[in-house]
């Protein structure tokens, strides 16, 4: 009697691989649990990929659903405000320089509405001040000062020295230098492609915006240029030589950015609604 | 299997009855401390969602029973803060800024809200030692060398309303010409040469002296003592915005340097600006005020 098949003494009649339910009519092995009944259903989730797939994908939208799709609808989500303006194309080149520096993994725009951050940064931020940013510039880090309302609160010239040697001017700054902005022209040539890009996400763009978009980012480093028409469509748009050198840097871009940053909400006229 | 719920021998542990080819499953249950901390997260969170707004609905969310707003609460915050100051506050906005030194309680309330002040907005640009920026244009504040005045009330001016600012039209402004496209190169070395010799670092120079009595003494005085109202400083006093090197000084002549300073004014509110004015006056060069007598 063996249950080794090699064996010369094997008898199937021993080996319970072999055992069928006709063998054993009596004692069926493998018998399920007396709680079967109960965790059938699971059982059959468990057993099916493509259903245990599609259910734990419904359990982890509920977080979703509950937390994310209401801002959809919910009136209160971003509250309208006097001011807000697409960015204008020079502005949005320098948003583009800002997201390409990776400028938001030390420094973050978003004053959250506490003492200390509106004492030291000006009023909280609005979710209207970022509707227009895609992605928007919030940030979760801050090795630097947030950045959200640094919009005159420094001059060019700061901006200048600060961003070619940060240390010149702030010593016990960390920030690296970027004073190879000053030296890439600009020229606007896909200035129109950035502007089209960023209406198709939503940014309310006209086509008169995207046409005149060249010419718009270039007057903008030019004073004396004819800039009502930039002025009609940006009200409120800086118009200076930002980075005092001639032509347009990616230095002035990013200069003209954040010195609108922030600045476009009128707050001595904007009054909270406290129930947000 | 047949086997229902039993106790483990070896580890006298209750099994779930579960049986697969003789391998058992023991049911050791989760501690109780965690098993109760764990439904009073499930209640607390219940609780909270009554408290405080949650539920999102069809056109806002429940504003829970306390009323609570994160705005409301900073509102109510810097309210508290701003009334527990209010009276000093008010005093220091109604005081005769010549003579708040005088009111020495009121005084050190300034100093110390300007202390803080400068370090939050000013500290950039003039220093977290308020020593500015040497031969970059960021003028020192702890000298006696003041551009448009070192008056407390003058400072208090310069920080309301800025120098050479677009966005004030009470703005401080001057602006000196580029004199690299007026004079030759001679000229503008003569003239570097004398302006040297004022503070003594260099011989005079009579053809510079010419030069400078025409093109420069309207805004910097005939002896190069600056102007106050016009910003242009004092050539005389050896100490230099913007470096006194012959280089420096040469760019200078040439190129025409100038700082621009933000208004400050709306930004940081009327009591704000006077504090951080008693501040700066205080560090040191602070001029005593004209027409006040003690």
């Amino acid at each position: 009697m063996s249950k080794d098949p090699h064996n010369p003494d094997y008898d199937p009649a021993d080996d319970p691989k072999v055992k069928t339910l006709s063998d054993a009519p009596g004692d069926v092995p493998n018998q399920l649990p007396p709680e079967t009944a109960t965790i059938s259903f699971h059982q059959r989730l468990e057993r099916n990929a493509t259903l245990l797939l599609i259910a734990s994908f419904a359990v982890v939208t509920v977080g979703g659903i509950v937390e994310i799709a209401p801002l959809f609808w919910l009136e209160n989500t971003i509250e309208d405000v006097e001011g807000m303006r697409p960015y204008s194309p020079l502005e949005l080149a320098g948003r583009e320089i800002y997201v390409r520096e990776g400028c938001y993994t030390c420094h973050s725009q978003m004053i959250r509405p506490m003492r200390d951050e509106v004492e030291r940064y000006g009023h909280y931020s609005l979710a209207a001040e970022s509707m227009y940013d895609h992605p928007h510039q919030w940030g979760s880090k801050r090795t630097g000062p947030d950045l959200a309302r640094i919009g005159g609160r420094y001059s060019d010239e700061w901006h200048v020295d600060h961003l070619s040697d940060p240390q010149s001017v702030v010593p016990e700054s960390v920030m690296p230098k970027y004073a190879f902005l000053a030296d890439t022209r600009l020229n606007g040539a896909h200035i129109e492609d950035l502007l089209s890009a960023h209406r198709s996400v939503g940014v309310p763009y006209t086509e008169d915006m995207v046409i005149a978009a060249r010419a718009d980012f270039l007057v903008q480093t030019n004073p004396t240029g004819d800039i009502d028409g930039l002025l009609e469509r940006y009200p409120g748009a800086q118009v200076r030589n930002f980075d005092g050198l001639p032509g347009t840097s990616e230095m002035d871009a990013l200069i003209a950015y954040l010195q609108m940053l922030g600045t476009l909400v009128d707050f001595s006229t904007f009054t909270p609604d406290p129930d947000r | 299997m047949t086997d229902k719920k039993r106790i483990d021998d070896e580890t006298g542990t209750e099994t779930t009855g579960h049986n697969w080819d003789g391998i058992e499953e023991l049911n050791t249950p989760l501690p109780r401390w965690w098993l109760w901390t764990f439904y009073a997260t499930i209640v607390w969170g219940i609780i909270y969602t009554i408290l405080y707004p949650a539920w999102p609905l069809v056109s806002g969310t429940t504003r829970g029973i306390l009323d609570w707003t994160t705005r409301g609460e900073v509102a109510a915050q810097i309210e508290a803060v701003n009334l527990s100051n209010a009276e000093m506050t008010q005093s220091l906005i109604e005081v005769d800024l010549g003579v708040l030194e005088r009111n020495e309680a009121l005084h050190r309330f300034a100093v110390s809200a300007g202390a803080a002040v400068f370090r939050t907005n000013c500290s950039q640009c003039h220093g977290a030692g308020a020593a500015g920026v040497q031969a970059a244009g960021y003028p020192n504040l702890l000298d006696d060398a003041w551009l448009w005045g070192g008056q407390i009330t003058d400072i208090a001016d310069t920080v309301r309303h800025g120098i050479r600012s677009e966005d004030d039209p009470a703005t401080r402004w001057s602006a000196m010409p580029a004199f690299g496209e007026m004079l030759s190169e001679e000229e503008i070395a003569a003239l570097t040469t004398h302006v040297r010799s004022l503070s003594g670092l260099e011989e005079a120079d009579p053809q510079g002296a010419t030069l400078f009595a025409d093109q420069c003494a309207s805004c910097h005085g005939d002896e190069g003592t600056g102007d106050r109202t016009l910003g242009a400083p004092d050539l005389t006093d050896a100490i230099w915005l913007y470096g006194g090197t012959t280089e420096d000084v040469t760019y200078t002549i040439e190129n025409a340097r100038f700082g621009v300073m933000p208004p400050w004014g709306e930004r940081l509110g009327e009591a704000q600006v006077r504090a951080v004015a008693a501040y700066v006056h205080g560090l040191g060069g602070g001029e005593a005020q004209v027409g006040t007598t003690d």
